[in-house]
């Protein structure tokens, strides 16, 4: 859900274009927006899966404070993706529990 | 017998009558003048500073509720975009013999047309009547904030403020 | 290592206005910020700020950070972006990460500005995702121009709640309730009154009792408070949506503070714990100095103010002003800082402040 265009903040201007993949899946991203705000746009929110219970965690305070939005991006865990801008061909995975180092799987 | 703005968030017609914000019988009755409709002391002075005719005294401390001199008011328009809260509005009660104008700040997308007919709104955003928009003012001194006038039926011009907000999709 | 003569941790607009005076006072100010980007919460103010001309009433938010960075490129303010504090050592060593590498700098004071956090709520179901800070929302819809949900509650009736309400309807979304616990509302009126126009209802007295959904939320069940804010059984209702935005006040994000050692005062008009200072926004840690949100949760427009205040005194305490100079420039800040805190919304947090602020060692006005 994406705001093409914004009674204060005008229509929105940005042409670059990248693509992503979430799970294995491809989504087109925004050049250097946030990971969260990529995926919220694509409909996704349950970013993550907690280490006890298993259950669904996604944004909460989305200025990188509070760690509940973290995935794992390029097989790195517990990135805040509310911070971390997207890059071209960026594999982002669903966090379950502690998630797993590259080299560890 | 409303509750006033602190229960609703709306002012009451006692609130509204107790500041000095709003113009006297006789002045309504002789052209389109300014209604300040801001019942709380808070620090904010914006109104005052964008009258061209100083008709506008909030003064010291800034807290003060802004006061209106209704002879000075010309109907410019400016007080409603300058202020911060969206609290005024410009009424011309005798635009004709039925119909009176109202004009609004509305910072939605989207804008109505000029001439489209409208669906207007009380305080409470419950529809009241329909309506004309006559004009649509973004004059770039008002910083994005859209000037809406609407022609009413008379015995509305002192309930209408704004007109209903359709949910766009962005999609 | 690096070298600072004032490092100031957190470029929002109490860090910026603080290295803006520095370097006026012919100081060099080096600001420290974890974004890609500084400005702190301005840029997603998109409403027109209150106070008056010196507090650059009527502008918007943002225009009052593109002016702020401006004035710091103008002004050969140093800025470390993408550099995370971790920590503040003997003698003003600070530990950041920057570039993934761990490194120290050396300053001769500093400027703590790091800004506050939204406060959670612990509600049943309140972790499901779409239960976000109303912070959080406002970042998604105005800086990266992404709407989090359609459906909206939004929980709190200060400012904060007020206004992000208003700006999630700007931005195309649908708020369907807002619910305020207390029986009053606790922000402004004309905030209030701007979403009432657009027929979003305000319950007073209410909260909700349960957020419902299996993976994300679908609805929540809001209750009716009595008087002394206990739940009224029976008076539970569904209402469906997909976001709950939590605006329930802001805590001082106040770590550094801890670990270097100042002295703390509960306050929690001011956001809870809050670091102590002096009318030079001084800590109880000589030349370490406290601006914005971080000494106590009150507006962008006092956080500029304070930097100013922070950033005056510091350039005082390293000889760079006459004490007659800095003296008047000070008086100057404290006046529109004593006129923001003023009227039944200000006097609180006037009250609080001047509770906070030392004259000496241990003494509270």
């Amino acid at each position: 859900m994406r705001i093409s265009d914004h009674p204060i903040l005008g229509k929105d201007r940005r042409e670059k274009k990248i693509i992503i993949s979430v799970d294995g899946k491809e989504i087109e991203a925004v050049d250097g927006e946030p990971i969260a705000a990529a995926l919220l746009a694509a409909g996704i929110r349950v970013f993550r899966k907690t280490p006890k219970t298993g259950g669904p965690r996604g944004v909460f305070c989305a200025i990188g404070r509070c760690t509940d939005c973290i995935m794992t991006v390029n097989g790195l865990p517990n990135v805040r993706t509310c911070v971390t801008p997207v890059e071209q061909g960026m594999e982002i995975e669903t966090q379950i529990g502690h998630g797993k180092w590259k080299d560890e799987r | 017998m409303s509750k006033g703005i602190k229960k609703t968030g709306v002012p009451s017609w006692e609130e509204l009558k107790d500041t000095s914000g709003l113009p006297d019988e006789k002045r309504l009755e002789e052209g389109p003048v300014a209604f300040i409709e801001c019942v709380q002391e808070i620090p904010c002075n914006p109104c005052e500073l964008a009258c061209p005719s100083g008709a506008i005294t909030v003064g010291r401390p800034i807290t003060n509720l802004p006061r209106i001199e209704g002879e000075k008011c010309t109907g410019c328009s400016l007080c409603l975009a300058a202020c911060p809260g969206l609290a005024i509005f410009k009424v011309h009660k005798n635009y004709s013999e039925t119909t009176s104008l109202v004009e609004f700040p509305f910072e939605f997308l989207p804008l109505p047309q000029e001439c489209e007919i409208v669906r207007c709104v009380d305080r409470y955003g419950r529809f009241v009547t329909e309506g004309r928009v006559i004009k649509v003012k973004r004059l770039k001194k008002y910083d994005l904030t859209p000037l809406i006038t609407i022609e009413v039926p008379k015995i509305f011009f002192s309930d209408v403020r704004s007109i209903e907000r359709e949910v766009c999709n962005n999609d | 290592m690096k070298y600072a003569q004032v490092a100031i941790i957190g470029g929002g607009p109490a860090g910026l206005a603080a290295a803006i005076e520095i370097a006026r006072g012919g100081g060099q100010a080096t600001v420290m910020d974890e974004n890609h980007r500084p400005g702190g919460q301005l840029f997603k103010q998109i409403h027109k700020f209150f106070g008056s001309h010196e507090h650059q009433a009527g502008v918007r938010g943002y225009a009052i950070g593109e002016q702020l960075l401006k004035e710091t490129s103008e002004m050969g303010v140093d800025v470390m972006l993408n550099t995370s504090v971790y920590g503040i050592f003997d003698n003003f060593k600070i530990g950041y990460i920057e570039q993934k590498r761990e490194q120290l700098l050396q300053a001769e004071r500093i400027i703590l500005a790091a800004g506050a956090s939204e406060n959670t709520l612990a509600l049943p179901n309140g972790t499901l995702p779409g239960v976000m800070g109303a912070g959080a929302a406002q970042t998604m819809i105005n800086v990266h121009r992404v709407l989090p949900g359609r459906k909206i509650i939004m929980v709190g009736s200060g400012n904060v709640g007020l206004i992000v309400s208003y700006q999630l309807l700007q931005a195309g979304a649908d708020v369907v309730a807002l619910l305020e616990a207390a029986p009053e509302i606790g922000g402004y009126g004309v905030h209030a009154s701007k979403i009432r126009r657009t027929g979003v209802p305000i319950l007073t007295s209410h909260t909700i009792k349960e957020v419902v959904g299996k993976c994300q939320v679908e609805g929540v069940i809001v209750v009716e408070l009595d008087g002394s804010m206990a739940q009224k059984p029976g008076s539970e209702q569904f209402i469906e949506a997909d976001t709950v935005c939590i605006a329930v006040g802001l805590n001082p994000l106040t770590e550094l503070a801890w670990l270097a050692g100042c002295e703390f005062v509960y306050i929690p008009v001011l956001g809870g714990n809050v670091p102590r200072h002096d009318t030079n926004m001084e800590t109880t840690v000589k030349g370490l100095y406290v601006a914005g949100d971080i000494s106590g949760v009150e507006e962008a427009s006092s956080a500029l103010d304070e930097g100013r205040l922070a950033g005056i005194a510091c350039a005082e305490s390293l000889g760079l002003y006459s004490s007659g100079e800095a003296r008047q420039l000070k008086a100057a800040v404290w006046d529109r800082l004593d006129s923001l805190r003023t009227g039944p919304f200000g006097q609180k947090r006037k009250d609080a402040k001047d509770k906070l602020i030392s004259t000496g060692e241990g003494s509270v006005l």
